[in-house]
């Protein structure tokens, strides 16, 4: 019993250090692959500044300025898409024979998966709070409790995290770079279109509004309007804690399952 | 302390690092492995020799816990592939025909984060990765991203991360595949050298010359089959003799070349892909060469080659598999 604990205590500290180490390798290649930090970047603050000048007059969400409405739908935008490099990640990795290599060291088998993740979740912190600062350049204010904005990059990073699971699930599935970024974005630019991101939901038509409030991205959006305007935030709390936990339970275990199955 | 293996061992002084019995292994419908035992001394090099597709990259994934086997069992450095995966992986390195690396990590790095997978401690790490950078001539790309090294330099930083952890047992999978002739010449030097230190390799290779310059004992496979073992020496007597070549000048002569070649031997005359070479496995082959000379001569065919060789392990793989080593398995 005692010895049995002793081991997988080990066990547990060896898979820490693992993905630690895969982490630290992946951090090191996105800050040498500048591609894909501007990638990262440019986009979400294009989007950001397409909106607010372009659609934003047009737009008619009620009596708070557009850009406290349009910034944390960017913000989950950012690190949504930024989730489909974890997925283009492994697929090379998988298609270079890196894997290999990991798989016939001693190292946790797990943390391959888990190391890409945790670089991807430090970038998203990066990533977010440049767009905050960027939002706040064209006008964007926080308008809440202390707690409440700090909880803001947290939901964001814990979100993020759920959908690099399901891109790291498509990724170890078709194990080839190209495929990984087609498949990775195809479904999601739609989704997160159809929420709240750009638009109140209730200007949809009523099927699509059916659609656009149960949307994942939708309650998450909610939740950041209302945790940084000093708003409601119930239940887009609990919603985005249940999907949260539903979509890492699922996407983590196909993943990690699929990552096994390899040969 | 390491239990004593329960892994059948060799007769003599020295134990089997890798003992595979009775190994088979199908993707769908094709047999890749087929029944397949070998056993290789610790401390020597084994060579496996085949064209693509004859199952010698299967075969290493099986030995490196990469790919399960459908059947047989294998124990490498005394662990068994399927059950004891983790304790043999501290044990083994792998250099894979792709040349593993990251390009965006130095050579320094790359190797400092194999040996910390290897749950080396990192002070550990550092200075392996040093001492390998240094033996393998990379000290001065130490500290540059892997990415600007050349094809050769890279082949030696997959090998160097092979050997971080010290391992018992190496598996080379084609290791100069695509290296041009210098590059492979440093390689095999630093592969000799990995042996004396005590080592034991398994190398596949579709290279001929490469088994014969660099193995103790070399298996060769076909189809997922054992189709022989021994020395490189042992394959050549395979051939029973020497082997008679006879070069013509004309291809239109081939023919007749072959004719007259033939009558002087057992059988098994033929003409090379070339189109103007005729082989032929002979027994005392030079005192026949004088008389095959007249008779050619007399039949007016123009030679502008003759000799007798020691035969090549290309004449042994075609005497054991009737195609030679370089043509591709047709599916």
């Amino acid at each position: 019993m005692h010895d049995t604990l002793t081991a997988l205590r080990l066990e547990a500290r060896w898979a820490l250090a693992d993905s630690l180490a895969m982490a630290r390798r992946n951090l090191i290649r996105y800050v040498r692959s500048p591609e894909l930090l501007v990638f990262s970047t440019i986009n979400p603050v294009m989007f950001v500044l397409l909106f607010t000048y372009v659609f934003g007059g047009a737009i008619d969400v009620g009596p708070v300025n557009y850009i406290d409405f349009l910034l944390p739908g960017i913000l989950v935008q950012t690190v949504v898409f930024g989730a489909v490099q974890t997925g283009v990640g492994l697929a090379e990795d998988l298609s270079s024979g890196m894997v290999d290599r990991y798989r016939s060291l001693p190292m946790t088998r797990s943390a391959v998966m888990a190391g890409r993740i945790l670089a991807d979740t430090v970038r998203n912190v990066f990533v977010v709070l440049l767009m905050i600062g960027v939002g706040y350049a064209i006008g964007f204010r926080f308008n809440a409790s202390p707690a409440a904005i700090i909880a803001v990059p947290i939901v964001l990073v814990i979100f993020g995290q759920a959908f690099s699971w399901i891109s790291a699930a498509i990724g170890v599935t078709v194990r080839e770079t190209e495929t990984a970024q087609v498949a990775g974005f195809v479904w999601i630019f739609p989704l997160t279109f159809m929420s709240s991101m750009f638009v109140p939901v209730h200007t949809m038509p009523g099927w699509l509004e059916a659609f656009a409030s149960v949307n994942p991205i939708t309650v998450t959006v909610d939740l950041l309007r209302g945790l940084s305007q000093g708003g409601e935030i119930m239940p887009s709390l609990w919603q985005t804690a249940a999907w949260t936990v539903g979509l890492v339970a699922f996407f983590s275990a196909v993943a990690i399952t699929q990552y096994r199955r390899l040969s | 302390m390491r239990e004593a293996p329960e892994h059948p061992v060799t007769a003599g002084a020295r134990p089997s690092a890798i003992v595979v019995r009775g190994m088979s292994k199908a993707y769908g419908k094709v047999q890749a492995l087929d029944d397949v035992s070998l056993n290789v001394a610790a401390g020597t090099i084994h060579g496996l020799l085949g064209p693509n597709g004859a199952g010698k990259t299967t075969l290493v994934r099986i030995l490196t816990t990469l790919l399960p086997p459908d059947s047989g069992r294998a124990w490498v450095a005394g662990f068994d592939v399927a059950r004891e995966a983790t304790q043999l992986r501290s044990r083994i390195g792998l250099a894979g025909q792709g040349a593993a690396v990251d390009e965006y990590l130095t050579g320094r790095e790359n190797l400092e984060l194999v040996g910390r997978l290897y749950h080396l401690n990192r002070s550990t790490a550092e200075r392996r990765a040093a001492e390998l950078l240094e033996r393998f001539d990379l000290t001065e790309a130490a500290d540059r991203r892997s990415k600007t090294y050349s094809g050769g330099m890279r082949r030696r930083l997959d090998l160097a991360a092979s050997l971080v952890a010290d391992p018992e047992v190496l598996l080379l999978d084609e290791p100069t595949t695509g290296l041009d002739p210098r590059a492979r010449r440093e390689l095999w030097a630093v592969i000799r050298q990995l042996v004396s230190d005590g080592t034991t390799v398994l190398l596949t290779t579709q290279y001929l010359e490469e088994a014969d310059e660099l193995a103790d004992r070399i298996t060769v496979v076909d189809l997922g089959r054992v189709i022989a073992e021994g020395t490189a020496q042992e394959l050549k007597q395979r051939t029973h003799g020497d082997v008679l070549s006879v070069v013509v000048g004309d291809p239109e002569q081939a023919d007749a070349a072959l004719g007259v070649v033939a009558r002087h031997g057992s059988g098994d005359a033929r003409i090379g892909d070339d189109g103007v070479t005729v082989t032929m496995p002979v027994a005392g082959g030079a005192a026949k060469l004088a008389a095959i000379i007249r008779d050619l001569d007399a039949a007016g065919v123009a030679i502008s080659d003759i000799g007798v060789r020691r035969p090549s392990l290309d004449d042994v793989f075609l005497a054991l598999t009737g195609h030679t080593a370089g043509a591709d398995r047709a599916d």
